[in-house]
């Protein structure tokens, strides 16, 4: 039973409190408040509620999926969530004392250390709650760090990311965001980047893989932007970072990622995992928890919470933000994952999602009617310009068992017939194949 | 008492060029063989090389170092550090649910959608709130949320005059600092002698430039407000909105709803007041309930049941936009659903009740010896408080790091601001009149220590891993990465 007191307890408490009743004790609570009626549905046992939930769970359909868009379905070797489900890491709070939470500091400070080491980064914080919120806070620290108004955006920033930047730059005074466009290859406009650069512009917000998949310019884009005057502040993805270029080797000011794609499971999209670096002048900028080393009074290493008079705790309104839990057990599921790939295991699966990607691209820009859009270099996803609208491809496909992919006239004018497709390590020859042939009688 | 465990070394000292925990397949080609050599990666990353036994022997060594709810009593205040049933771990980490994406077609995720739904319905019937949205990620996200939610409400009746969030002395840093980033300026105000809402400061700070009042009820000194209607009203009067932090509602659930109390919007967090463990530090969920006259304003999308099917398509013209990318910390959210599922009204009273009668135990037993700051019967939680003078120079964080050495996790130190040398003690509803005994006993045992040899307690703590530890110079020359 959830509570274990018996009668007996019950009664030996109250008599130490002084009352007579456990009602006695809400007497602050004034009467007419008290006891409402709730109306709430039968409770269920600990069998009942395990049956429906399986029920439940059931009722989804498990697709093949084709979708990336932002959450990506990898491989988690076994030992990730073995390891991170121990009651010791799973049942801890943030570790306020430290002296008695040194596992989960030192797993955040490894944690941090692998985030910079992926992106070749300065300095790391804890977590943030996605990769949306991160870049929203990063947007909220480049305003502060320039004293500029006006964050300029890459159009094939994801949408969601958009939609986020916005709910949180809207109510600071002066600020707007506007979007720097495409050119025909599915990349930014160089020239047109340049022209919106001014010296208003705080930061420029580069998605390199951007949504449509495509691989950014990226050293061209950050020397245009640092000769601005503005930050820059990549959006990646740490999967293909094992491959790709850093943000750091393109001199990136802040790099935010979702980090979902390091060994947590998709979730229908949450929690996610938002990574945020920066470069070490920013340190004390950033929002959110940072663990640090500091010695014990014997001289021994010991982490704690650091640089904390930037948060809501100490500073309270004058705090980089408000932010307080984060995703400490995504984070620990993203250092377990790390440690066991190691670089040499993080460059095999990063080829893998190149090579299955680019497979199946080959194959499906071949059928009739449809083409590979852009002819930029992409990682893992790519658009696919389909004969009929990308909806009734995800209908059709949805019948033979497989998810297409997202259908990208949602959200992009004019790209009714486009589907943004996604092949990850965990598709073999033989799904890449199935979904080819599934393609190819549709026209 | 837990042993003393030697030092543990970073995994990036453990590793050996060549190690390798997983292996995967071999790609037929080189990533050159698909990007230009500019798009490629130039430096090998400073990654750990472990294999995975070495692995597993690292993080469980880890996970040893750590106190835990499984393991120690927890009683860190407005935290509420209560058990979570295991069956909520297994149920939303079911494969159904776990390996979903969240753009699938919805008819392919209808059991997802359908659990969520069921979850915002029985969150409307908790609080008697007209709408829930799952989306904020955890408490200080749903409190964003809320704010983000009241400012949209107020531009939409074109009141733009409303600059100001009023928030007492004794709230969550949160608060102040969730209404600074919504871009309204901060109004604090001092609370009464015994611990409430200062109605005369309230009155004078509210005027028509109010957009929000934040309250916590019961407060972060355990009390609830007494006067919470008049509170509202007056709120109200003004043409401001009451939002109510629900970080403490597990004292809540089933003796009040918020809505009788007059909330206008109110977020809860899954992972406190309901069924979530706290995972070091997160993911928690956030939801935000509104009142009808706010509910159209918040964040997009919500599930809505049309013609027997789940979606997530419905529009919402008027609201604030998104606060997160997808839906929601959807599997702490089906955690959530879980424990609503396996109580009933009455067992949701008894919940409450158990939480209320456990602080009180736990006040009543340490009050002479330990100063209870307020001296009345409290909710949730006790905040008593201790004059080093009177100590033998011992202050409250010397008895937080001794508490570890008696095998306890400490309270909440330092907090509410308004009590010097706080101790603010949740035991929460689900630990035994037997454990809080034998907390009560270290805390007495504690107390004698500290008339006969106070530098046993100055030096806590003397089990664990570490010595205390020397937090100033981390941050003076931080390291914060290897």
């Amino acid at each position: 039973m959830f509570i274990p007191h018996t009668q007996e307890d019950r009664q030996e408490m109250l008599d130490k409190i002084g009352v007579s009743s456990v009602k006695e004790l809400l007497s602050q609570i004034p009467q007419d408040l008290l006891y409402p009626a709730l109306d709430l549905p039968r409770a269920l046992s600990e069998q009942e509620l395990t049956a429906h939930m399986q029920a439940l769970a059931a009722r989804n359909k498990p697709l093949k999926n084709f979708i990336g868009a932002g959450i990506y379905e990898h491989f988690i070797p076994a030992a990730v969530n073995a390891l991170s489900s121990r009651g010791e890491f799973l049942t801890a709070y943030t570790p306020y004392q430290a002296e008695a939470s040194q596992g989960t500091l030192q797993t955040i400070y490894e944690f941090q250390s692998c985030m910079c080491a992926l992106t070749d980064m300065d300095v790391a914080t804890a977590s943030h709650y996605d990769g949306a919120t991160a870049l929203a806070e990063a947007a909220l620290a480049c305003l502060r760090l320039t004293n500029r108004t006006e964050i300029l955006i890459s159009a094939a920033l994801h949408p969601h990311y958009k939609e986020v930047l916005q709910t949180y730059v809207r109510h600071q005074p002066g600020v707007c965001v506007k979007e720097a466009p495409l050119g025909a290859d599915g990349t930014l406009d160089l020239e047109a980047l340049s022209q919106r650069l001014s010296d208003k512009t705080a930061c420029f917000v580069l998605a390199t893989p951007n949504f449509f998949g495509c691989l950014e310019q990226a050293e061209e884009v950050s020397s245009r932007v640092h000769q601005a005057g503005a930050l820059l502040t990549a959006v990646v993805n740490p999967i293909a970072l094992g491959v790709m270029q850093t943000p750091g080797s393109y001199n990136a000011d802040f790099a935010v990622a979702e980090g979902q794609p390091l060994g947590n499971a998709m979730n229908f999209g949450g929690p996610g995992l938002g990574i945020m670096t920066a470069k070490k002048a920013y340190m004390r900028q950033l929002p959110g928890r940072i663990v640090g080393i500091a010695k014990d009074k014997n001289g021994r290493r010991a982490f704690v919470l650091t640089l904390q008079a930037r948060e809501q705790h100490i500073r309270r309104e004058r705090a980089s933000s408000n932010i307080c839990s984060n995703e400490a057990l995504c984070a620990l599921n993203a250092v377990i994952y790390l440690t066991l790939l190691g670089p040499a295991g993080l460059a095999e699966v990063a080829e893998l999602n190149l090579e299955r990607a680019h497979q199946l691209a080959e194959r499906v820009g071949k059928l009739p009617g449809f083409r590979v859009k852009y002819a930029a270099p992409f990682f893992n996803e790519f658009v696919l310009e389909c004969p009929v609208p990308a909806k009734k491809i995800i209908q059709k496909l949805e019948k033979k068992g497989l998810s297409a992919g997202y259908a990208l006239g949602k959200d992009f004018k004019g790209m009714e017939n486009c589907l943004l497709v996604c092949a990850t390590e965990t598709k073999t020859t033989e799904d890449l194949q199935a979904y080819a042939e599934a393609l190819g009688g549709i026209k | 008492m837990k042993t003393i465990l030697p030092h543990n070394a970073l995994s990036l000292e453990k590793s050996r060029p060549g190690r390798r925990g997983v292996r995967f397949e071999q790609a037929e080609k080189h990533a050159s063989a698909y990007l230009p050599e500019a798009y490629l990666r130039k430096s090998v990353p400073k990654l750990p090389e472990l294999s995975e036994f070495e692995t597993v022997r690292h993080f469980t060594r880890l996970s040893e170092l750590n106190y835990c709810l499984d393991g120690e009593f927890y009683p860190l205040g407005s935290c509420t550090m209560k058990y979570n049933p295991k069956a909520y771990d297994v149920l939303s980490a079911l494969p159904g649910f776990a390996n979903v994406h969240p753009l699938a077609p919805e008819s392919a995720v209808q059991g997802t959608l359908e659990a969520l739904y069921g979850l915002q319905e029985l969150l409307k019937k908790v609080t008697g709130l007209a709408a829930f949205t799952l989306q904020p990620a955890a408490g200080a996200h749903g409190e964003l949320t809320g704010i983000l939610t009241a400012r949209a409400y107020h531009d939409a009746r074109k009141d733009f005059k409303r600059t100001e969030v009023i928030v007492p002395d004794t709230a969550h840093g949160t608060n102040p600092a969730t209404a600074h980033m919504a871009g309204y300026t901060v109004v604090n105000i001092k609370s009464a002698p015994d611990g409430r809402v200062d109605k005369e400061a309230l009155q004078q700070a509210l005027s028509d430039k109010t957009a929000v009042v934040m309250l916590t009820v019961p407060n972060t000194v355990g009390l609830f407000e007494t006067d919470i209607r008049e509170i509202a009203d007056r709120v109200h009067k003004a043409g401001a909105l009451f939002y109510l932090d629900g970080a403490n509602f597990n004292a809540l659930a089933g003796l009040v709803k918020p809505a009788d109390m007059g909330a206008d919007l109110m977020h809860l967090n899954v992972h406190k007041s309901f069924a979530a463990p706290h995972g070091g530090g997160g993911p928690g969920a956030g939801p935000v309930g509104a009142a009808a006259h706010v509910a159209p304003f918040l964040p997009k999308p919500m599930v809505e049941l049309k013609n027997g099917k789940y979606t997530l398509s419905g529009k919402m013209p008027k609201s604030l936009g998104k606060m997160k990318a997808f839906f929601g910390n959807i599997a702490v959210c089906l955690r959530g659903y879980c424990y609503l599922r396996q109580f009933d009204g009455q067992t949701f009273r008894q919940i409450a009740e158990n939480a209320v009668l456990n602080a009180n135990y736990v006040r009543a037993a340490l009050k002479d010896k330990f100063n209870a700051f307020f001296d009345c019967i409290c909710m949730h939680e006790c905040v008593l408080s201790i004059n080093p003078a009177e100590m033998n120079g011992v202050h409250t964080s010397d008895i937080a790091k001794r508490l570890l050495d008696y095998g306890f996790y400490a309270p909440t130190i330092y907090f509410p601001l308004i009590v010097p040398e706080a101790m603010m003690v949740e035991p929460t509803e689900t630990e035994s009149k037997q454990m809080m005994d034998a907390f009560v006993d270290a805390m007495e045992q504690i107390y004698t220590e500290i008339q006969t040899e106070p530098q046993t307690v100055k030096d806590a703590p003397h089990s664990q891993c570490v010595c205390r530890i020397d937090e100033v110079s981390a941050a003076r020359e931080p390291n914060l990465r290897w």
